[in-house]
């Protein structure tokens, strides 16, 4: 079953409009999206984020779904907790962590790994936006090669994490990316998770317009164009078979660092070795997409 | 103690308006053109804020109340029937 | 008055353990740390037999432990863990947490030292350093006082005037693996006594859907704190309330926020905790044999802090010891903190003399007590009173430089 324009039209989303979230926020967008799919009968798990903070102060929320504010490294624990509970009270509802990249590729690896391992019946999203950004923008272990942030002033040295992979390796039944610029891969996604048993993993590359300087409008063109200049592709693995979900529209992947003031002034080889890591990355999905399992 | 005591918890309600009248922050007003508007609800999809409905006429209709001027609705629109315009003081 | 339960000889991990099926707690998240893992043991063992009806989370570290047992309480379930030092330090961020979301999870803490060097033996550091976390503390001395406590604590926790998660403390190894005869209570009594768990202030469900712990500006911060300190020393009352109620229905007092013995007409009074107060009842004994009229005091509550207790007790003695098994560095014992500030400002209180000693399991046995106890009502009849704070058996080469001139605070 694949969600149309239609479908998700007809469900009422988790959010409601006037939060204290940034104008163009691609966190805000994804969570829309996600929670139209995931529906009511949802509790969601937050660790310190972003997203702690557009869900506006108390005693006021943005959200209308139950959601529980954790400490930062905790998130899957007490997601794990709360599936436990539900499991023993015999009601059926949808954990779900909603993660920034922080508190998922750095400080709350050690309890997502966990979870993983020990299969809690719960949906991990991990909101990229490839940085501290709650306390300022500063690196995280996702934030790219050669980007700016207020502990990189001259540009990233280090690869990021590639955390979809690490959480494949626990071989769980479920991993995902997706992007905000491409909402019906995004939906879909989430709606074969809603259905799908065990530990579920899905990072979403998610435009931050302050926290990268672009242009605020461009929220959804950004994050298309990760995905069709192959920076960020988009696929599944479903019980260890990997699939590429949208096909990049092989766009030069000088359009997509042109329009972040994060990647300014990077030299031509430095975008032709950003390039040659992309296409490397590329490369290896496809052929993975060719074997019977990756992990 | 035979007052009771007050657990004072933060627990907080879903509202609208969580963060105020959000459209006071705008300084582009998103204006829908109808006629050039082909109902393919890319903007609704798109915009971060889940402020844009189904009006009356069967048209987009933006929440100025909270709609924050991002422009991503304008900005995805296949036609440009959204037009970004400055706001009055 | 019947006791109607089954004696047996058990550890004080094993009566934890028991305490906690008796409960009836739903999810057990635990991670193993000596002298703490034969409860967690003991737990999964009872589940996977069939005799518990627990979910229980093999978590991958303490931090995660408490994180879980959040969720869980949060979801509206009892939930239980149980730790020791590292352990306990590691989820420190998170205990704030279970306090601050007012959710009454139960944890055993198996009291052991804090590294380096590694020692797994007992003193009080671990739980006490967390004394402002916002849980219920209480230290026992036997482990029918282990298993009977944490039944207790979970009715004070779980009372609609407090909803604040609690610690029982036994002494590692002391408590913990020592075999002792315990009277383990019937199932239905126990049901009677501690009903299922139903939260009456929050929890997670989609049927009434809040958000927990957004940001909270200045103008809301402070009340929330004020109404947890309220709830503690409102668990005060309760932590008595609920040993009579214990007492009525199954036989057994242990105390309520503290256990007196012999103090009607002493003329000193011994403040101590854990497994030291057994010993000091025998030190008081020896004491009277002797003809020094000497008291206990034994601290069982922690947090709340008994001042009430501590000022009518120690009011117009001739002076009191206090023994700490923990120390503030530069400060003193945290117990003989506690009661300075119990005493301060009310007319008759008497001199203290605090020692600090036993650390990372150094025996302090009832002559040590009685050594101790002699040495403060020494200090105390010929005015030697200079300082805050003593340690005690320290190696002797050591307690020269401690007790020098020099050495001051
Ligand atoms: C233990 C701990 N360390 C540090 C912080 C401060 N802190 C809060 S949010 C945050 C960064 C969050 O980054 P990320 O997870 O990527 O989410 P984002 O804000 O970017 O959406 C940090 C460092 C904290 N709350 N807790
Ligand atoms: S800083 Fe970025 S992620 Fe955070 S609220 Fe603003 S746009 Fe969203
Ligand atoms: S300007 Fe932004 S907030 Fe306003 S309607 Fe368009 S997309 Fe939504
Ligand atoms: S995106 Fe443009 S064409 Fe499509 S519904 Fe919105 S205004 Fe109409
Ligand atoms: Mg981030």
């Amino acid at each position: 079953m694949t969600l149309t324009i239609h479908d998700l039209r007809k469900e009422s989303g988790s959010y409601l409009p006037g939060s204290a979230a940034c104008p163009g926020c691609g966190a805000t967008l994804a969570f829309r999206i996600a929670s139209r799919v995931l529906g009511p009968n949802t509790i969601y798990v937050v660790p310190a984020s972003c997203f702690s903070v557009i869900q506006s102060p108390f005693p006021k929320s943005a959200i209308s779904a139950p959601l529980y504010n954790i400490a930062f490294p905790a998130a899957a624990a007490t997601a794990s907790g709360v599936y436990r509970a539900y499991k023993m009270i015999g009601r059926n509802v949808n954990v779900v962590v909603w993660a920034g990249d922080g508190g998922t590729v750095d400080i709350g690896i050690q309890a997502l790994s966990g979870a993983a391992e020990r299969g809690e019946d719960i949906i991990y999203v991990c909101y990229d936006n490839e940085a501290y950004m709650n306390t300022g923008i500063q690196r995280s272990g996702a934030t790219p090669l050669m980007a700016w942030t207020k502990t990189t002033p001259t540009g990233k040295r280090e690869m990021p994490k590639d955390m979809p992979m690490i959480v494949a390796a626990h071989r769980v039944p479920y991993v995902a990316t997706a992007s905000v610029g491409y909402p019906f891969d995004l939906a879909n996604k989430f709606e074969k998770a809603k259905r799908i048993k065990g530990f579920r993993y899905i990072h979403i590359f998610s435009t931050c317009p302050p926290g990268w300087n672009s242009p605020v409008s461009k929220t959804a063109e950004v994050a298309k164009l990760a995905v069709d200049t192959y920076f960020w592709p988009l696929y599944e693995i479903e019980n260890g078979k990997l699939r590429i979900t949208v096909k990049p529209r092989k766009r030069p992947l000088k359009e997509f660092l042109e329009l972040q003031d994060r990647f300014r002034g990077l030299s031509d080889e430095e975008i032709e070795e950003l390039e040659k890591i992309v296409m490397e990355k590329w490369n290896f999905l496809l052929h993975l997409e060719k074997s019977e399992r990756v992990f | 103690m035979g007052l009771g005591v007050p657990i004072i918890i933060p627990v907080s309600k879903p509202s609208k308006g969580s963060a105020g009248k959000t459209g006071l922050w705008r300084v582009e007003k998103p204006v829908v053109d109808e006629d050039k508007c082909i109902k393919c609800w890319l903007c609704w999809l798109y915009c971060p804020e889940d402020v844009i409905t189904e009006g009356p006429n069967g048209f987009p209709q933006i929440d100025y109340t909270f709609c924050k001027g991002c422009g991503v609705c304008a900005d995805v629109c296949p036609t440009k029937a959204i037009q970004m315009t400055k706001e009055e003081e | 008055m019947a006791v109607e339960g089954t004696w047996e000889i058990i550890t004080g991990n094993h009566a934890a353990a028991i305490a906690a099926k008796l409960a009836r707690v739903k999810v057990v998240p635990a991670y193993p740390i000596t002298p703490q893992t034969t409860i967690v043991e003991y737990i999964a063992s009872f589940i996977e037999s069939g005799h518990m009806d627990a979910e229980y989370i093999r978590v991958e570290s303490e931090h995660s432990a408490m994180a879980a047992a959040i969720g869980a309480s949060a979801a509206g379930v009892r939930a239980f863990t149980a730790t020791a030092s590292q352990g306990l330090l590691l989820m420190s961020e998170v205990l704030h947490w279970a306090a601050g979301s007012r959710l009454p999870i139960g944890m055993a803490v198996v009291n052991r030292a804090v590294g380096p060097p590694w020692n797994i033996h007992v003193d009080h550091q671990d739980a006490m350093s967390q004394r402002d976390t916002g849980w219920l503390q209480v230290y026992i001395s036997s482990n029918q006082e282990v298993l009977d406590t944490i039944l207790m604590m979970y009715k004070v926790a779980e009372h609609p005037d407090v909803l604040l998660p609690f610690m029982v403390c036994l002494d590692g190894f002391v408590l913990s693996h020592t075999y002792m005869p315990v009277n383990v209570p019937r199932q239905e009594d126990v049901d009677e006594f501690l009903p299922e768990y139903s939260p009456p202030h929050w929890k997670l469900d989609p049927e009434n859907p809040i958000t927990f712990g957004n940001l909270a500006l200045p103008d809301e911060y402070q009340e929330m704190r004020w109404s947890m300190d309220l709830s503690m020393r409102r668990a005060l009352d309760l932590i008595e309330d609920v040993a009579e109620e214990f007492f009525q229905k199954f036989g057994r007092y242990h105390g309520g926020a503290t256990w007196k013995y012999k103090v009607e007409d002493a003329d000193y009074i011994i403040v101590t905790a854990g497994t030291m107060a057994s010993e000091a009842e025998v030190a008081v004994d020896e004491l009277r044999e002797e003809g020094m009229k000497v008291g206990l005091l034994k601290v069982r509550a922690f947090r709340p802090f008994p001042h009430r207790d501590m000022a009518e007790v120690l009011q117009d003695r001739k002076g009191a010891i206090i023994i700490d098994r923990s120390i503030a560095f530069s400060s003193g014992g945290p117990i003989g903190i506690e009661v300075r500030s119990s005493l301060y400002n009310r007319s008759g209180s008497p001199p203290i003399v605090n020692y600090v000693t036993g650390l990372g399991g150094r025996d302090v046995t009832y002559e040590d007590i009685v050594k101790m106890t002699k040495d403060g009502i020494g200090r105390i009849t010929s005015d030697r009173l200079g300082r805050p704070y003593y340690w005690y058996k320290l190696k002797p080469e050591y307690e020269k430089i401690e007790l020098s001139e020099e050495v001051r605070l």
